[in-house]
């Protein structure tokens, strides 16, 4: 009965918010205490599923869990494997159950930090539930078709998200519409999933079984030119949205112009879908192409966390920091994954659930300081911590977690990817970690600054965050301690899926 | 032999209907004449069930070929009543407040669909050309049907201009291609193709002259120019059946052109239509880039279709180094094609009868007459923000399933770097898509009253946009059917005759 039943999770945690959204499209957008019950339950319900997922994950078995396949469309023609075509293979890995959990997590949060939302709540909760339906199906999906098809699906509602939700910022030095910054992050991702399309039908294509199963077309010989050419097209495709240099541009902006709740999913789990993609497709179906291409992929990740960090200690807008801090993180992902050493691979993974939830917690903050002072201008925003204890406290814990003390989610990460690359590129490890040296000086200065410090004039009467506000900060708090502390039951699970991915790599 | 008439019995229902519109025209009073679109729309859908019923697996053919009543064209036959009915539904508001003379309009509406079903039948050149030419014309006067306004008037002159003259190009390709084959029948043109180890310049020249013949009725780069001018003209219904309805129809002629007839040939013109193809899907989605009407925007949209359609057709055989010609994943093309023409009519259809709806309260057809529609009727603006993602190729929509599915197609036969150009001109629609929601959803209306929707429209909007998700999200029955006619079409060709004429040396 159980068994059953669990084989119904992951289509549930993909149809929960599909219905949800079904659901609110039906609810008059004037009862905006019944769309916000509505979206607070959807939520609450997928957040508790994913915890089962990942709390019920077998690492001691390992392998696909939670499988279910359906047939969708048959591809009838002279396929050596029958004409099952495509399916929706549902099913996760030790690589995918953090990842949903993180989903789950960082899902339930953002609702309850937009409860506030006064303006067409109802669209909003709308286009977010898709979003998620997304992202959940891009996790558990195990056949290339519905992989890009949840992953397009994820990018879809962004452009509404932040043209009509999202806020433009405006500084005498420059300026950016959020018209502008979501038409360039919308067109950022789809060039990039163009990329990924064409390798998916190439992929197809060359491998003659006429599926589009990952699982099966691990037996299709390609060949390694085939491999070496359309590995990039995955590697760039996927590493847009994983915010690789060059590509990142669109990652500030898009990050900075996106309402909280978005911000919170968009650079806490959107990100996350970019190296999953290059894990699940690219490393996994093309191990040879990855093994050619990832000196280069670790140099970009390179470039990515220095850079990031850089500009991160130059810029005005609070939000900003946060924005290019997630392009410094997502290149310590990045050259984890591209050390193929399997602490190297454990951390970048590990290190994308760490920077998730570290993120949304971020955003989440930077949140509530905007929505309580109106402004995100560093320059003006001085001692809050006086006034705004509980916000000033959690953002020290975000903050400290981003530079990586021990004891918190982003120093266990990161010290694997380290020693990933210690025993692969040492001289790039060196680097890494000069830039985790730059994140803590942009940091601390950061916090010295907005935090502390004499109280700002115009802040005497500030009031601290809301009580939802208050909840979705503790239990993403909780789990960076979490990880930091206890991180030994994440990794069992995460390096049971990764020594499958490595055992493709001869 | 004896012609079994039975087998168009579905015709000459259709002929029956517009002839009962037009003298049912007579009797009715003004203010009820819209009863007429009623009465046309559910004769349609009831040919429709009776079609289905009488032709289920029915594989027959008259007057030796020249009709062939199989799967594949009822398949269509289905298709095109079905689109008849919608346009007709999608017209009556329409009509009703911007329109004289209702009855002709539906009359010469059904006229035009028994015209596509007869297409979609044709055996043979000529035939096809008799049927193609009635479509023309009733296309000819509805697109002049708004007879007051000069825009309406100019986009029928040039369509009629421009519609002569494909015909003539088309006339005397067929009659090339008679006077050095000695046949028309598809059957006979396959079997002298596949005689011949080389193509004649003179076939070759009449195979260029059909194909540019229906390239001008596609609107196919470069013989597009008169599509924009007509669309903008058109009273909008008739832009919707004109780029769904008059493509489908030629699309369902060509796929049985080139399968049945020209596939020994496929060498030649696989060139031929590819650079058709990549110039097509390139210029159509570029050049609406810089449109600021809707009608014009989606007229070179549709362009942009065309060639992805286009793609299609050219991967239906797959052409090694030396000439040879495979035809193993061919049927993956022709569903792919037909899977696109539904998921395109269903969106095309939803996107202008939503623009109909604004139009009819607003007068405006600009991008910028749709701005705060979000607010205004948040039923349309949502329908026709779907039906632009679904154009756009992007999930949960029709267009999403279908592109995939086209491209897919492509790829298999060898058309990576077509399929990748297709690939990258929907990055390209997507961009003016997009300014399409930005003024409904985030724009602010100057006058912010909302806009009062028939209750008749909003339920044929609502079909439509399930319709959408449906084919999006579980698109097998309807490939079911799309295999099907792909099954009939392909039995229709001797494969072993193929391979053997151009593979040994």
């Amino acid at each position: 009965m159980l068994e059953t039943l669990d084989s119904y999770l992951l289509f549930a945690l993909i149809a929960l918010p599909m219905i949800g959204a079904a659901l609110l499209i039906a609810i008059p957008g004037y009862r905006a205490q019944a769309v916000r019950w509505t979206a607070v339950v959807f939520a609450f319900v997928c957040m508790i599923l994913s915890f089962y997922a990942f709390g019920f994950y077998d690492h001691t078995e390992g392998g696909l869990q939670f499988t279910r396949t359906w047939q969708w469309l048959s591809i009838p023609g002279p396929w050596p494997l029958g004409d099952d075509g495509i399916t929706l293979t549902l099913g996760i890995d030790g690589i995918s159950a953090p990842m949903i959990l993180l989903t789950g997590l960082v899902m339930f949060t953002g609702v309850l930090v937009s409860c506030k939302l006064e303006e067409r709540n109802k669209d909003f909760f709308i286009l977010y539930f898709l979003l998620l339906a997304g992202v959940f199906g891009v996790f558990a999906t195990l056949d290339m078709f519905f992989f890009f098809f949840f992953y397009e699906l994820s990018v879809l509602p962004m452009y509404l998200l932040i043209g009509v939700w999202g806020s433009s910022s405006t500084f005498p030095s420059f300026s950016r519409t959020k018209e502008y910054s979501a038409m360039k992050l919308t067109i950022y991702l789809v060039a990039g999933s163009v990329l990924i399309w064409i390798a998916i039908i190439a992929i197809f294509a060359e491998a003659g079984l006429g599926t589009f199963d990952i699982i099966a077309l691990q037996e299709a010989e390609l060949s390694p030119t085939f491999q070496k050419i359309f590995f990039p097209f995955l590697a760039v495709g996927f590493g847009v949205l994983a915010g690789l240099w060059p590509f990142h541009t669109w990652s500030p902006d898009g990050h900075v112009a996106a309402p909280t709740a978005v911000s919170m999913v968009h650079a806490g789990v959107l990100m996350k879908l970019g190296a999953f993609g290059i894990l699940r497709i690219g490393m996994f179906l093309l191990p040879e192409g990855a093994e050619f291409w990832m000196p280069a992929l670790v140099a970009l990740g390179t470039v990515n966390v220095i850079y990031g960090a850089i500009s991160a200690m130059g810029q005005t807008d609070l939000k900003y920091v946060i924005g290019y801090s997630s392009v410094s993180h997502m290149g310590y992902v990045m050259m984890g994954l591209a050390t193929l050493h399997p602490l190297g691979v454990n951390g970048a993974v590990l290190q994308m659930f760490s920077h998730g939830v570290m993120t949304a917690l971020f955003f989440a903050l930077v949140g509530v300081i905007y929505d309580k002072t109106h402004t995100r201008d560093i320059a003006a925003l001085e001692g809050l911590a006086k006034r705004m204890g509980f916000t000033a406290a959690f953002f020290v814990i975000a903050g400290l977690c981003s530079l990586g003390l021990p004891g918190l989610s982003g120093f266990v990460a990161e010290l694997l990817v380290f020693l990933g690359l210690f025993q692969t590129y040492p001289l790039l490890g060196v680097l890494g970690v000069i830039g985790a040296a730059i994140t803590a000086v942009y940091i601390l200065r950061l916090l010295a600054r907005v935090l502390f410090g004499p109280l700002g004039e115009q802040w005497r009467d500030q009031t601290d965050a809301g009580r939802l506000e208050k909840v979705s900060t503790v239990v993403l708090a909780g789990f960076i301690l979490l990880v930091g502390l206890f991180p030994f039951p994440f990794i069992r699970v995460i390096d049971s899926g990764v020594t499958d991915v490595l055992s493709r790599f001869g | 032999m004896g012609n079994n008439f039975w087998l168009l019995l579905p015709e000459f229902l259709v002929t029956g209907l517009a002839f009962a519109v037009l003298t049912l025209d007579f009797v009715l009073r003004r203010e009820r004449k819209h009863l007429l679109g009623y009465v046309s729309a559910a004769g349609l859908v009831a040919i429709l069930a009776v079609a289905l019923v009488q032709l289920w697996s029915t594989k027959d053919d008259l007057y030796d070929g020249l009709l062939v009543v199989d799967g594949y064209a009822l398949f269509f036959k289905a298709f095109f009543l079905g689109l008849g009915a919608v346009v007709i539904l999608a017209s009556i508001e329409y009509v009703r407040r911007h329109l004289d003379h209702p009855g002709e309009y539906y009359g010469i509406v059904l006229f035009s669909v028994v015209a596509m079903m007869l297409l979609a039948m044709s055996g043979e050149l000529l035939t096809a050309y008799i049927a193609l030419e009635l479509l023309s014309f009733s296309l000819y006067v509805l697109v002049s049907y708004d007879r007051y306004n000069p825009k309406s008037n100019e986009g029928g002159t040039k369509y009629i201009l421009l519609g002569a003259l494909s015909s003539a190009l088309l006339l005397y390709g067929i009659s090339q291609v008679y006077g050095l084959l000695g046949t028309t029948s598809f059957a006979g043109i396959n079997e002298a193709l596949a005689a011949s180890q080389d193509l004649s310049p003179g076939v070759l020249v009449g195979l260029t002259l059909i194909v540019a013949g229906l390239g001008f009725k596609v609107a196919a780069v470069p013989f597009h120019m008169w599509a924009p001018d007509v669309y903008e003209g058109a009273p909008i219904p008739i832009t919707a059946y004109l780029a769904v309805g008059s493509k489908a129809a030629a699309f369902a002629l060509a796929l049985r052109l080139f399968v049945d007839a020209l596939m020994p040939a496929a060498a030649d013109w696989q060139v031929i239509i590819i650079v058709i193809a990549a110039l097509t899907m390139v210029l159509g989605n570029l050049v609406a880039l810089a449109q600021s009407n809707i009608k014009r925007l989606l007229a070179y949209s549709s362009i942009g279709h065309v060639g992805y359609l286009l793609m299609g057709i050219a991967a239906l055989a797959a052409v090694d180094g030396e000439g040879r010609v495979s035809t193993s994943v061919s049927h993956l093309a022709s569903n792919g094609i037909m899977l696109h023409l539904v998921a395109y009519a269903i969106t095309n259809m939803a996107a202008f009868l939503s623009i109909s709806a604004v139009y009819n309260v607003t007068r405006s057809e600009e991008i910028s007459g749709l701005a705060g529609l979000a607010r205004r009727s948040p039923a349309v603006a949502m329908v026709l923000a779907a039906a632009l993602f679904s154009l756009a190729g992007l999930p949960i929509f029709a267009g999403f399933a279908s592109k995939f599915y086209l491209f897919n197609a492509a790829a298999a036969q060898g058309l990576l770097w077509l399929a990748g150009l297709a690939i990258f001109a929907s990055l390209i629609s997507l961009y003016y898509y997009l300014t399409i929601v930005r003024q409904m959803y985030i724009e602010r209306a100057e006058d912010p009253t909302p806009i009062r929707v028939p209750l008749l429209t909003l339920w044929v909007l609502g079909g439509l946009f399930i319709g959408m998700i449906i084919v999006g999200i579980y698109p097998a029955p309807v490939m079911e059917a799309v295999q099907h006619a792909s099954d009939a079409l392909f039995s229709q060709n001797a494969f072993g005759q193929v391979a053997q004429a151009t593979g040994i040396e």
